[in-house]
């Protein structure tokens, strides 16, 4: 199980992966709001979305846990 | 060495001695590299050099010992790309190419060298360290390690400095990539570390991988502390010598054009560049119009990848490009970026590579964490670069420049020879959303119907674009040119040609008080 963090604190804007879903490695799987301006967040890893731990609207720091990916 | 016909006593033992010394340490150790992708130390230096032409210094080093040929170091001058560069080399299959006294001996003169003949210093470095059991020739004394690196910081801005490294380089010796312009790191093989796991776990008792502490991958993704990562150890040279092609001998001479190519095939600018300020775009895709196609050096391509950094030509004149990247962390500046930026701008300057700005940001990051890492003082590192260097500086402002952002991005204040805009671009202390709500929150607020409140935020909106527009801006001189964006290769081309001639005094002074 892998673990995507956010590289920069901001707001979640939209989630574009589902709990399930297979992803592969740069694929944006969230969009954060920041500086006024929409950052994709790739997934870093291939694999299933086993949990999204943020949800839109959100606050998140830089280093939180965005997502759990398992293999 | 080619046989005479008449070989003499004299000549035979001559041979036999360079024999031994040609094929280097045991046999296992050779195997052993081989296991592991490596190259012997040699066969890297035939790679590096043009066909073969190089003279070594110090060749028998240490050759009463037998098991210790050229002391595990190979130094050399010969020549790279057509023009002369220095040399050190460890052999990792003479005692894991530890350094002994004589080993550190021969790299002080070789910096000797190339200080003295103001060419190029290269280091391959594949290297245990010091060889503890002769700690007192070698260690602390005046000619002992201390003064390789001593070395290193005199001729910094002198000279190139470039490590190439195959394998580790460990604790005291981790310094050497340290002090030079660009590290070039093998994956998988090439490490840094002051400390070994080893070490680590005993004295502190953290229980980690080489590989996690100080591999070659975390070296050029986290730290910082490596510039590029290659597959393999031929790739390694090529790349060094590529990136040597950019450089003049000394900081005296300046770099030399090349032949002009075309850019790459691709989309226009216009294309490339969404309307949307908010929106990210891949700005390689844009660099890759502006500049000869293939001539894109990248340093620290996989480190605060929010701003690009690298070298590249125009019409065959070289240039260093500072380009601020929306598709990562929107462009926004960060303490690594500012780093990455500062230390490029530094090696620019310091080698006559005129510098050309890209600006795309929405300014340095703010909130809690970045202040508590000091933010501040990383990006103050990045202006004072910015602001002392005397080559040419070329900035072009393609979409926003706010706040901080613009001043790091060579700004007017900042004596660009040139500052160019974009029809796209818009220069603010801030965005007009940000600015809006900075300025009118309570107004905003007190509007009790939504409908109404919207129309009055937009209408703010409106009003605060026309105030930043950036015809505006160039009808009070505060920048110098508008461009459309098909035209910026040939603008910039023409624009390097007229600043050849650049020459600025420095003030008169020892040195600036660096922020770091």
């Amino acid at each position: 199980m892998k673990e995507l963090k956010a590289s920069m604190a901001g707001t979640v804007l939209n989630v574009l992966a589902a709990e399930g879903e297979a992803v592969t490695a740069g694929q944006a799987v969230l969009t954060i709001e920041s500086m006024k301006m929409e950052i994709p967040i790739e997934a870093e890893f291939g694999g299933k979305v086993e949990k999204i731990h943020v949800e839109v609207g959100g606050f998140v720091n830089e280093g939180d846990l965005l997502l759990t990916v398992g293999e | 060495m080619t046989k005479t016909t008449e070989t003499t006593g004299y000549n035979e033992r001559l041979e036999q001695k360079l024999a031994k010394i040609f094929a280097g340490g045991q046999q296992k150790y050779h195997e052993k590299m081989k296991e592991s992708n490596k190259l012997f130390v040699r066969d890297r230096l035939k790679l590096l050099f043009d066909d073969e032409n190089y003279a070594e210094d110090g060749r028998f080093a240490n050759v009463e010992a037998e098991d210790l040929p050229a002391d595990g170091v190979v130094t050399a001058i010969g020549k790279v790309n057509g023009e002369t560069v220095c040399v050190m080399a460890n052999d990792s299959t003479v005692k894991a190419g530890s350094w002994g006294s004589r080993t550190v001996e021969k790299i002080i003169r070789i910096q000797e060298t190339a200080e003295k003949m103001q060419v190029p210093m290269l280091y391959l470095v594949d290297s245990a360290g010091a060889r503890i059991t002769d700690q007192l020739d070698m260690f602390p004394n005046r000619r002992g390690a201390g003064k390789i690196f001593h070395n290193q910081v005199r001729m910094s801005g002198m000279v190139p400095q470039v490590c190439l490294l195959f394998g580790p380089s460990a604790a005291g010796g981790a310094y050497i990539p340290a002090f030079c312009d660009i590290v070039i790191m093998v994956d998988g093989n090439a490490s840094m570390y002051l400390g070994s796991p080893r070490m680590a776990e005993k004295v502190i008792g953290e229980k980690v991988t080489l590989e996690e502490m100080g591999g070659a991958r975390m070296h050029c993704t986290v730290s910082g502390v490596g510039d590029v990562l290659v597959a393999t150890e031929e790739e390694a040279i090529s790349e060094a010598r590529r990136y040597l092609q950019n450089f003049p001998a000394n900081f005296a001479i300046k770099p030399e054009k090349i032949e002009a190519k075309a850019a790459k095939a691709g989309r226009s600018l216009e294309a490339i560049i969404p309307e949307n300020q908010n929106a990210p775009f891949d700005m390689y895709e844009l660099i890759d119009q502006l500049v000869d196609e293939g001539s894109f050096f990248d340093i620290k391509k996989l480190f605060a990848g929010e701003l690009i950094t690298g070298i590249a030509r125009i019409d065959g004149q070289v240039v260093g490009i500072l380009a601020n990247q929306p598709k990562v962390k929107g462009g926004v500046l960060f303490g690594d970026s500012a780093d990455k930026g500062a230390k490029f701008i530094n090696l620019c300057d310091a080698f006559s590579i005129p510098l050309l700005f890209l600006a795309d940001v929405p300014g340095f990051m703010i909130g809690t964490k970045v202040e508590r890492a000091g933010i501040i003082r990383h990006g103050a590192k990045f202006i004072a670069a910015m602001s002392s260097a005397t080559v040419p500086k070329i900035s072009v402002i393609v979409r926003k420049a706010y706040g901080a952002g613009l001043y790091a991005m060579a700004g007017p204040a900042f004596e660009p020879d040139v500052c160019i805009a974009l029809p796209t671009a818009q220069i603010a202390v801030m965005g007009p959303e940000a600015a809006v709500n900075a300025v009118y929150s309570n107004k905003i607020e007190a509007i009790e119907d939504p409908k109404e409140r919207l129309q009055y935020v937009q209408q703010k909106h409106q009003e605060y674009k026309e105030e930043i527009d950036i015809y505006r801006l160039a009808s009070e001189l505060i920048i110098d040119e508008i461009v459309a964006p098909h035209q910026l290769r040939s603008v910039l081309s023409q624009r390097l040609s007229f600043y050849e001639t650049k020459d600025l005094p420095l003030p008169y002074r020892k040195h600036p008080i660096y922020p770091v």
